[in-house]
């Protein structure tokens, strides 16, 4: 999916009209972007009564969900319900989407959020590290009647294979797993007298990640531990969609403690209330 | 033979950055290209060194010795910019999250491969910098350079006899004397100095060249 539309990022169209890169865009589904912009054209054109300000602060969810396609991998931040962005996976639900690979730590808690998301089916597969708890019983049962693929993951091994999609890092060797059950089949490679792992990176079509403040350049900063995963998910996926506390003016976040840069987030939904 | 200065050439590349770009500029000749965009875009200059956001130099007097430039001279944060450390600087390179990247070449080939961190030559000391994570990660790469070497040879060629930054990166040359893309259908000529004709182009220029 285009998920870049031309308000949110560069005039991707106007650049596809070079050479076809390695990077060229995925598919043709489109967005709607908040406001509207001549895309074809390779000098910008500003739509009338446009102010030409970047701005990545959606209006509503479902402007901010459009284009997430049936297949999608898509990451979902969160350690338990911690940086969970609850009203995002709300707002997939009801946009509808599909045999989704869900890449997240656990694979949802009690009857809501990312276990609503797995109860309405729309999950084929999930690749997460720690699965089974006392109230994982949406999961555990589709797990056990056959209905989900699972990938399991050593959490460390997780993390750092998001971050080598987002560092565009084709691969990594790891001790963590070396002659386990979940090393099973993988390129193995003796350096300095130990053992490791051939780990590959994970990529993900979609990343909905929970923040605290967001500025319209899409900087972000986190609150407490919910930051976990938020921050790697955002450079792994090609449209990462943030929902935040608050939104600030631009430069009220300090340059020295921004956690996730603008260039990593392509929408942000302010949901106030969620947390402090 | 006329041709356009150096200042122009860097007008023609910021002319083609649309708006809400992530851009690096490489040092040298990429550099002048921040003094012509326009100030009502809003696009994201990165700096290697780990800034996103960049702004202008600084009025004299307010240099600061830690905010500078790859070229390592001082600059200014945009309200809005960051700082980040190494890693995640080259990540942004790396993982594919530039938009375009503009950077000088000793030579560029007819399928994009791009020269330009050494000469080879014997005595030379080479130095490579953020260059071959440029060329290989931005999503396009644009060349800024002279048409012809000091002697008058094609710094557009077959195949590059410099040592290579990286291959078929390029995107788009932008010299003295015309604006080239290299696309899989061959070096599409898409604007050319004042007065000149392709035929003219064609015979300085080390390879086959088309109107675009």
């Amino acid at each position: 999916m285009n998920m870049n539309s031309a308000h949110l990022r560069c005039n991707e169209n106007a650049l596809d009209a070079l050479q076809p890169t390695w990077l060229a865009s995925a598919s043709a589904a489109d967005a709607s972007p908040p406001r509207t912009r001549k895309e074809a054209t390779m000098v910008c054109e500003r739509a009338p009564g446009d102010s030409g300000l970047i701005n990545k602060i959606f209006p509503d969810m479902s402007s901010a969900m459009a284009g997430i396609a049936d297949g999608a991998t898509v990451m979902i931040s969160g350690f338990g319900s911690a940086g969970m962005p609850s009203a995002l996976i709300d707002a997939l639900i009801a946009q509808g989407a599909g045999d989704l690979t869900i890449v997240n730590n656990n694979a949802g808690n009690g009857e809501t959020g990312l276990a609503a998301l797995l109860a309405a089916g729309r999950v084929r597969k999930i690749i997460c590290s720690f699965p089974r708890q006392t109230d994982s019983q949406v999961f555990d049962g589709l797990y056990r009647s056959g209905k989900i693929d699972l990938e399991l993951t050593p959490q460390g091994n997780l993390a750092e294979r998001i971050r080598a999609a987002g560092a565009g890092i084709g691969g990594f060797f790891t001790a963590t797993g070396y002659g386990t059950q979940l090393a099973e089949g993988k390129e193995t490679r003796l350096i300095n007298g130990r053992h490791y792992v051939l780990e590959s990176p994970i990529h993900a079509d979609v990343a909905l990640i929970k923040a605290w403040k967001a500025d319209r350049w899409g900087n972000l900063i986190y609150r407490k531990a919910a930051r976990n995963f938020g921050p790697i998910m955002a450079m792994a996926a090609k449209c990462t969609i943030a929902q935040v506390d608050h939104v600030v003016p631009l430069g009220e976040l300090d340059p020295e403690v921004i956690v996730t840069p603008g260039i990593f987030v392509q929408r942000v939904v302010h949901v106030p209330g969620d947390s402090q | 033979m006329k041709r356009f200065t150096r200042d122009e050439i860097a007008q023609h590349v910021a002319r083609d950055i649309p708006e809400g770009c992530y851009v690096n500029l490489g040092i040298g000749l990429p550099t002048l290209v921040a003094n012509h965009l326009e100030a009502s875009k809003e696009i994201f200059l990165h700096s290697e060194n780990g800034i996103l956001g960049m702004g202008p130099a600084p009025v004299p007097g307010e240099e600061d010795g830690d905010l500078i430039n790859a070229g390592k001279q001082p600059v200014t944060l945009l309200t809005g910019g960051t700082y980040f450390h190494q890693a995640d600087s080259f990540a942004m390179m790396r993982g594919g999250h530039l938009d375009i990247c503009v950077l000088g070449a000793f030579q560029v080939s007819r399928t994009g491969d791009l020269a330009n961190w050494h000469t080879g030559a014997p005595d030379a000391i080479p130095a490579v910098g953020g260059a071959m994570d440029l060329a290989t990660g931005a999503k396009r790469v644009f060349v800024m350079m002279e048409h012809q070497t000091k002697t008058g040879e094609s710094k557009i060629v077959g195949r590059c006899t410099y040592p290579l930054t990286g291959m078929g990166c390029v995107s788009r040359v932008y010299t003295d004397l015309a604006v080239i893309d290299i696309t899989v259908e061959g070096l599409m000529v898409r604007e050319m100095a004042p007065g000149l004709t392709l035929d003219e182009l064609q015979s300085i220029t080390g390879v086959p060249l088309k109107a675009a």
